[in-house]
């Protein structure tokens, strides 16, 4: 039989790929409806939020920096719970990272504030001694793309029906309700009143001139997303 | 006029090994400067804080991976391929004006990819997913260029005179097809202009921005289902394909088995694409997947040891060769290096193991004991046996080649010795507790431990570097030397023409 497919390429491909997809098959398919359930107490990212989100994979902070809490007491001590599937049902693209350079983040929203995160990122070895990680100075002066996040939200509710403008239960019995604008100018209105929210707790002038302005620093839309990690 | 040997035609093998060593160059340069950022972190702002940007380790991270992964690697299999399928099918690729033109279309696209690609990076237009960073244009235009390569492949082998494909082509055809099937599925993603807003607007946002078809742990399944796959197809099946054909050509010996090579070939088919499972042990994804992954990790040990050894006993009763041979020690540590590094990620893969390995330096180290020590011997070893053919002039120098080899093997030793100790220390003392129960060491603590290792793991991977250089040197010296041989180089053996 070998012999006969190595003188037939074209079934030999064939064989080739049956034999490789099988895997495939049996492994990722049969699971796909079951995980992307959310728990109860997993909410859809706001349009800051997701715009935060964005600033987070632009720099590849999920090249030093996992999501993803694994069942160990150490890590359960360190992080926090371990890790739900559901808790991942909005994120598209998934951000568990494959490298802890640095801490894992998955909970970072529990025990690290706006005023934390600031200082950090403009100088993480002045807050954390003998830190090997850049600073992010250009997060104060560039603007965050707040169209695009929206433009998403609009993608994820109308493809993956992700619950905007809708109620969703949380952990404690109520119910909360993630804003998702009509249009652009709603969205901006939106990302902006959030925003103000998080450049009063921030010291510095610039930043909070800029949201006073109605302009977004990447730096807020960030801690907007690592605020609601939790 | 039967008998005369057919002349090939080297025009896109030769474009492809230039491409090999130039983007060589870049990914190994971006890979060192990271390696120091790691120990030096002021080197974050090599070129000032203007354009700290650009020169940060998170941001040049995905371009070093995808540097060696695509540019490095992909060209290597490349050239070889436009080299080793002319001569085992025993057809010119001069004998079809239209393989010629998709050869070099092929060429020609693949490099505007390329640019398009660094570009991308350095902006931060990225999805995330490693080694899949690419947003949707960019996918595009991948899958047009490996549908170009596919058909240049096919298009030669339809055209072929020796009926019997030789056990490289199997390999590539499987490179081709196996790379195909896991782009295509992991970069399934919907491109965000499509969405509109209740207000009828539409168009909203960049027009390059695009949202994953999966969600969370099925995204994840789907990453490492291609993530390590992509290894496999990348990393591994050109790379056997490359060392099938050089090392009997280069050695004169013939293939140690036949059924050897079968068995590992069908063998590594199928058991491959289970064990990306591995990448996600302790994660949310369901635990017999988990479990799944973990042993078909060691199951893949036959395959891969079945080729490696099917590699060292071709060499049987010609180890002289070896001490003689700068060409054959390359190959021969290659296989080597491919055992050790397939016998590593076995053990890796292992719940338990993992569970300390997972997330540290220690698979940092086995990727590049792999991809040093295996990836990048064996190509450099191809274009070395190559060079002569192509450009019909000797090797520039032999000891210029011998004191690579050696410098290149340092390298990789500092390398992955450093990242072992690195990952074993920091995984360790991530999980250690006091006698109370609290933990004993602060994160920070187990970070500021690893300096050392991170400076030799720099100086590793600059010696690495250093011999990638001489050897873009010695190719460079040999394909501008004045003295043009007649004929092609013969080996000493039969199997030379």
């Amino acid at each position: 039989m070998f012999h006969w497919l190595e003188k037939h390429p074209f079934f030999f491909a064939v064989g080739v790929f049956l034999v490789i997809s099988f895997a495939g098959l049996v492994e990722i398919l049969p699971n796909f409806a079951q995980q992307s359930r959310p728990v109860i107490g997993t909410a859809p990212y706001s349009t800051l939020e997701l715009a935060g989100r964005h600033v987070y994979i632009k720099n590849s902070c999920n090249a030093c920096h996992s999501q993803l809490v694994r069942p160990f007491k150490s890590e359960t001590d360190r992080y926090g719970h371990y890790s739900l599937s559901g808790e991942y049902a909005y994120d598209r693209p998934f951000l568990w990272g494959s490298k802890r350079t640095g801490p894992d983040l998955m909970r970072v929203g529990n025990y690290r504030t706006t005023d934390w995160h600031e200082n950090h990122m403009k100088d993480p070895a002045g807050v954390v001694p003998g830190s090997i990680m850049p600073a992010y100075r250009w997060m104060f002066t560039n603007t965050a793309d707040i169209d695009t996040a929206f433009a998403e939200q609009l993608t994820v509710a109308q493809f993956f029906s992700v619950p905007y403008n809708q109620p969703v239960p949380m952990k404690d019995g109520s119910t909360k309700v993630v804003k998702m604008g009509g249009s652009v100018a709603e969205a901006n209105a939106l990302a902006l009143a959030e925003a103000e929210l998080i450049a009063a707790d921030m010291k510095d002038q610039d930043v909070k001139d800029a949201v006073a302005n109605g302009q977004i620093p990447e730096i807020v839309a960030l801690i907007a997303y690592m605020n609601s990690l939790k | 006029m039967e008998n005369r040997p057919l002349e090939y035609d080297y025009t896109v093998a030769k474009m492809f090994m230039l491409t090999t060593i130039v983007l060589g160059i870049v990914g190994m340069l971006v890979g060192v400067i990271l390696a120091f950022q790691l120990a030096y972190p002021e080197l974050n702002l090599v070129l000032g804080e203007g354009l700290a940007e650009y020169t940060n380790f998170s941001r040049l991270r995905p371009l070093h991976t995808d540097a060696v992964i695509f540019g490095f690697t992909l060209s290597g299999v490349f050239a070889t391929w436009y080299y080793v399928g002319q001569r085992v099918l025993k057809v010119s690729m001069a004998e079809s004006k239209l393989l010629m033109f998709l050869g070099k279309l092929h060429f020609w696209l693949y490099l505007v990819v390329v640019a398009a690609v660094v570009v991308s990076l350095l902006a931060g237009v990225t999805t995330s997913k490693e080694y899949a960073e690419f947003e949707w244009p960019i996918d595009i235009a991948v899958v047009v260029v490996w549908v170009i390569f596919g058909i240049s492949m096919f298009g030669l082998i339809g055209i072929r005179r020796e009926k019997s494909l030789y056990i490289s082509v199997w390999y590539y055809i499987a490179t081709f097809l196996g790379i195909a099937m896991l782009y295509l599925f992991n970069n399934m993603e919907i491109p965000t202009i499509l969405g509109q807003s209740a207000a009828g607007e539409s168009g909203i946002g960049a027009w390059y921005h695009s949202v994953s078809m999966y969600a969370g742990t099925n995204d994840a399944l789907v990453q490492w289902w291609y993530g390590h796959n992509a290894v496999a197809f990348g990393f591994t099946v050109p790379i056997v394909a490359m060392i099938y054909y050089f090392l009997p050509k280069e050695s004169g010996q013939a293939i140690y088995s036949y059924k050897l090579s079968l068995l590992s070939f069908w063998g590594l088919m199928f058991v491959y694409l289970w064990a990306g499972g591995h990448h996600l042990l302790y994660s949310t994804v369901p635990d017999w997947m988990q479990t799944m992954g973990s042993i078909f990790s060691v199951i893949l040990i036959l395959p891969s040891w079945g080729s490696a050894i099917n590699m060292l006993l071709t060499m049987k009763g010609e180890w002289q060769q070896v001490a003689a041979s700068p060409l054959i020690k390359f190959m021969v540590l290659g296989s080597t290096f491919y055992m050790f590094s397939t016998l590593e990620g076995p053990i890796q893969a292992i719940k338990s193991v993992n569970a300390i390995a997972h997330f540290t330096d220690w698979i940092v180290g086995h990727v590049h004991d792999g991809v040093l020590g295996w990836v990048g011997f064996m190509i450099m070893a191809a274009l070395y046996h190559m060079a002569p053919r192509v450009f019909k002039r000797e090797i520039y120098s032999k000891s210029l080649m011998a004191a690579q080899f050696w410098i290149q093997t340092v390298g990789v030793v500092l390398y992955f010795t450093s990242m072992w100790i690195a990952g074993i220390t920091q995984g360790m003392m991530w999980r250690a507790h006091d006698e109370f129960g609290n933990l004993a060491y602060s994160f920070i603590d187990t970070v500021t431990v690893l300096h050392p290792y991170y400076a030799i793991r720099g100086i590793g991977g600059l010696l690495y570097l250093v011999g990638f250089l001489m050897f873009a040197y010695n190719i460079y010296k040999t394909m501008s030397a004045r003295r043009v041989e007649e004929s092609e180089l013969q080996n000493a053996s039969p199997m030379g023409a």
